[in-house]
């Protein structure tokens, strides 16, 4: 199987550089055969690369401990859900998937594209193919799955216990959908570039697919922060490490796109700067994965340091080289259609609402490089933490929580002052009411503070909006307003699934403004005594340390420990912690004991218990209690926020803006005026 | 015919099946939540040895009032373990119960402290003996001023630059308005307060 594996990946290859060559040619020359042939590499490259995953997942559920792959990251006794995802466990299989995945959307993209933009796919077909022809290569002459050993161990390393979490079986695939998809919008604007067909229709192109990648990035982020919180035991869930934040700065600028493409589908406006989000976005991805892969900066995400980075660091400047050029090339050719009438106007405020997510990405991008820069110009060696990065982006981040509430109340083109006092009254209100009832209730974080009486500001504005498109579909059709919501969402989409992205939003920052109230101990205890820790809420919770067990289970040895929790003297659950001491098929140990975290989490807190250790090998155990305010909120805002996505992501629901934008109201409007 | 065994079951009637139902669902309920208050132990209990200590990761030392006390948390927070794993010191020792290194780095603030020197003299003694990363974020001067400051100071000169760009847009669009040929009368057949209140419905329509 290994052999096939390898002779498809060399397949692939061979199929890609063709696919490139014939996708340019055929588009620039206009000629059909050539444009057919690149579109049927795009569908056999994706079958081969489909035969090389499978090839290495045999290899892994035979068991092939002569594959270095298999045997670096499984073992015999390794669950079977796991064994799915050890093709994705190490640099490279997650190169292989990666490549596959690429294969796949770039098939699909060939499929799905209706016929009126049909002159960009040849251009796709040739963009997609040099992409993943790439990470063919890595594979081929730097890190292949199907590489053999000269020996074949009886049992494999098995996979790092803190990957045996059903968090880790979906967070990195999420994030590498959401990286990979990038490339696909990334492939249609090079396509328009290329095509200078740059009018609106490749936005309306790529809008889905641009979506879908900003969507799988947001529920890649948050699945792993739900995993670095269930299972690092650090009893958070942003670290603003490296990685995590070159996940960030694609998302970041997805978002920012996602706004400004509205001003080019009803105005005309920004091309210039809506292709150079799109590539950005693209490059970002390739930066992350850069970084990732590199070992360039300290990250507890790196994967083991290989020549790998060299490659994505060649590719990487070769990319930004070229398509800078391609862009610079067209900028004669992209004017803007119209105007900008008034300061005061949705138009404007999007245009900050861009700054601010690009500056928020690149502050992150420079406390991420500042470590290197700083060696260069100071010679120093400096540690970049989350002081540094809450410090410099909590101020931004603020600033954008209130720009969601701002932008939506604006009218396009041109706003007149009865119409923002119309607009704001009501929710500038509700802002300085929740403010006021902070302050008297005593908080006292500024922070906070802003994050929640900002809060009530956005989540004031969403509810107006709702509140007045209901209200007016019901005097109109006589609709009950439950019914009115609903209907006023499924007709409008894409406006009202943006508004439930904004709750999302505004969930998350109250929910983020928690942590500042987090409390924590460290206690040791012998079965029966109790260690107590106050909530921000005044409560007072008892911890009582009940016993210690052992037991073995499928490839571990584990140590558990169980608390009693209480509430102001009244029982209110018990809590399990653990110490899992993986071993192999023959019982050797594996890697060093992990912890699992007992967590109850509550609408106001999380109860979070960590196992430290035993004293002495006795049940006299060492533990941290903390009590994590507001951290349900954060899942749940995920979910608002990926529901608000899908809405925005389903079909129908309505004509598409650009429609209405071609049918020139505003033309026609000023006409008469 | 032979009776089926179900039956020869079915001999209780409805109201009475539906009060057994509803007792044993009580019941269940009650001696749960009994279950649950009884488990707890009350006073402390002998500590006896467990069978694989081993397996329960490295052994651990009782907790003292320095591990816990928040003066020496908020000194150790600004410091980072040398273990490679990014994070600080209290968050390393309180985390990977495993790493060598945050206890030792603990001990070193409790020593350093005992001997009354104060969280500056600490941080300032570990940058002395690890160097300036042993911070979890640069010290405030010199060029690391441009490290913090450069984004905000970025975000506010494109925004000056934005709004200088916006006002010539929208000065552009004026002079554009105003240079276009005037409408022939006639052509619209309404009048400006029917056009004003076009415009306003044509605001409330769905973006």
């Amino acid at each position: 199987m290994t052999l096939l594996g390898h002779l498809s990946l060399w397949l692939a290859f061979l199929v890609g550089l063709w696919g490139a060559v014939t996708g340019f040619a055929g588009g620039l020359q206009g000629r059909t055969d050539l444009q057919r042939s690149a579109r049927h590499a795009v569908f056999a490259m994706f079958g081969a690369l489909a035969l090389a995953s499978i090839c290495l997942e045999t290899a892994i559920f035979r068991h092939d401990f002569n594959v270095e792959y298999v045997a670096a990251y499984t073992s015999r006794n390794l669950p079977t859900f796991y064994l799915w995802s050890a093709l994705y466990a190490g640099q490279k299989g997650s190169l292989l998937f990666w490549a596959t995945v690429l294969s796949l959307f770039a098939a699909l993209a060939q499929l799905l594209t209706s016929g009126r933009h049909r002159a960009y796919l040849p251009f796709v077909a040739a963009v997609t193919c040099v992409v993943a022809t790439f990470f063919v290569s890595v594979m081929l002459f730097a890190a292949n799955p199907f590489e053999r050993l000269a020996f074949t161990p009886v049992d494999g390393r098995g996979m790092n216990p803190q990957l045996q979490n059903p968090g880790m079986v979906f967070h990195p695939p999420m994030l590498y959908l959401g990286y990979i998809s990038i490339t696909i919008p990334f492939a249609f604007a090079i396509a328009a570039l290329l095509s200078k067909k740059l009018e609106v229709d490749w936005l309306v192109a790529v809008r889905k697919w641009t979506l879908v990648s900003w969507l799988f990035l947001a529920v890649g982020l948050l699945i792993g922060m739900w995993w670095a919180y269930v299972e690092l035991g650090w009893g958070g869930y942003w670290a603003w490490d490296p990685v995590e934040n070159a996940a960030l700065l694609p998302w970041l600028v997805m978002t920012a796109f996602l706004h400004s493409v509205m001003i080019q589908e009803k105005r005309g406006m920004l091309k210039k700067w809506n292709l150079a989000l799109v590539i950005g976005a693209w490059l970002l991805s390739i930066f992350g994965t850069f970084l990732t892969r590199s070992g360039v900066i300290a990250s507890v995400h790196s994967f083991t340091q290989s020549p790998v980075g060299y490659f994505f660091l060649v590719f990487l400047v070769v990319a930004g080289v070229a398509t800078s050029w391609l862009y610079a090339s067209r900028l004669p050719l992209l004017e803007a259609d119209a105007k900008l009438e008034s300061m005061v106007s949705r138009e404007a405020s999007f245009l900050f609402n861009n700054l601010l997510f690009i500056g928020l990405a690149f502050s992150v991008l420079w406390g991420t490089l500042y470590p290197i820069l700083s060696e260069w110009v100071q010679g120093t060696k400096v540690t970049v933490g989350p002081p540094f990065f809450n410090l410099v982006n909590i101020p931004l981040g603020l600033a954008l929580l209130a720009l969601t509430g701002i932008g939506p109340l604006i009218a396009w083109r041109r706003a007149s002052l009865p119409n923002l006092q119309r607009q704001f009254a009501v929710p500038a209100v509700t802002g300085l009411f929740v403010l006021l009832i902070l302050l008297v209730a005593g908080m006292r974080e500024l922070g906070a503070l802003m994050a929640i009486g900002l809060g009530g500001f956005v989540t004031a504005t969403v509810i107006q909006e709702f509140g007045r498109g209901a209200s007016a579909r019901h005097r109109q059709y006589g609709e009950p307003l439950p019914l009115a919501v609903l209907r006023l969402v499924g007709r409008n989409r894409r406006r009202y699934g943006g508004y439930i992205v904004h709750m999302g939003i505004v969930l998350l920052f109250i929910a983020f403004s928690g942590m500042a109230f987090k409390t924590e101990t460290q206690a040791t205890l012998r079965p029966g005594e109790s260690a107590t820790l106050r909530s921000p809420y005044g409560h007072v919770y008892t911890f009582t340390h009940l016993g210690i067990s052992q037991y073995d289970a499928l490839n571990r040895r584990v140590t558990a420990a169980l608390v009693d929790v209480s509430r102001d003297g009244k029982l209110v659950g018990r809590l399990k912690t653990e110490k899992r001491q993986h071993v192999d098929a023959l019982g050797r140990n594996t890697f060093e004991p992990s912890t699992e975290v007992g967590i109850r989490s509550g609408l106001r807190e999380d109860l979070y218990v960590v196992l430290g250790g035993l004293v002495n090998g006795t049940e006299q155990a060492v533990y941290r209690f903390t009590i994590n305010p507001l951290v349900w909120w954060v899942w749940f805002g995920g979910y608002v926020l990926v529901a608000g996505g899908l809405i925005v992501l389903w079909p129908g629901g309505g004509p598409p803006a650009v429609r209405r934008t071609q049918a020139g109201y505003a033309v026609k409007l000023e006409s008469k005026a | 015919m032979t009776p089926r065994r179900q039956d020869a079951m079915l001999h209780v009637d409805r109201r009475a099946f539906l009060t057994m139902g509803a007792t044993s669902l009580f019941g269940v309920l009650a001696s749960w939540r009994h279950g649950v208050a009884q488990d707890s132990l009350a006073g402390s209990g002998p500590a006896g040895k467990v069978p694989d200590p081993a397996s329960a990761g490295r052994a651990m030392s009782v907790t003292t009032a320095a591990d816990t006390d928040a003066a020496y948390q908020a000194i150790e927070k600004q410091l980072k373990c040398s273990c490679g794993c990014g994070l600080d010191i209290y968050t390393c020792r309180t985390t990977d119960f495993n790493c060598t290194y945050s206890p030792g780095l603990h001990r070193q603030v409790v020593a350093l402290a005992e001997e009354g020197k104060t969280a500056q003299q600490i941080i300032d003694a570990f940058v002395a003996q690890y160097g300036q990363q042993v911070l979890m974020a640069p010290p405030r001067r010199g060029f690391n001023l441009v490290g913090y400051l450069l984004p905000s100071l970025a975000v506010l000169v494109a925004a000056g630059f934005l709004i200088v760009t916006l006002r010539r847009w929208t000065r552009a669009a004026a002079v554009e308005a105003a240079a276009a040929p005037p409408v022939p009368r006639g052509s619209v057949d309404a009048s400006p307060a029917e056009l004003e209140r076009l415009r306003r419905e044509l605001e409330r329509l769905p973006n």
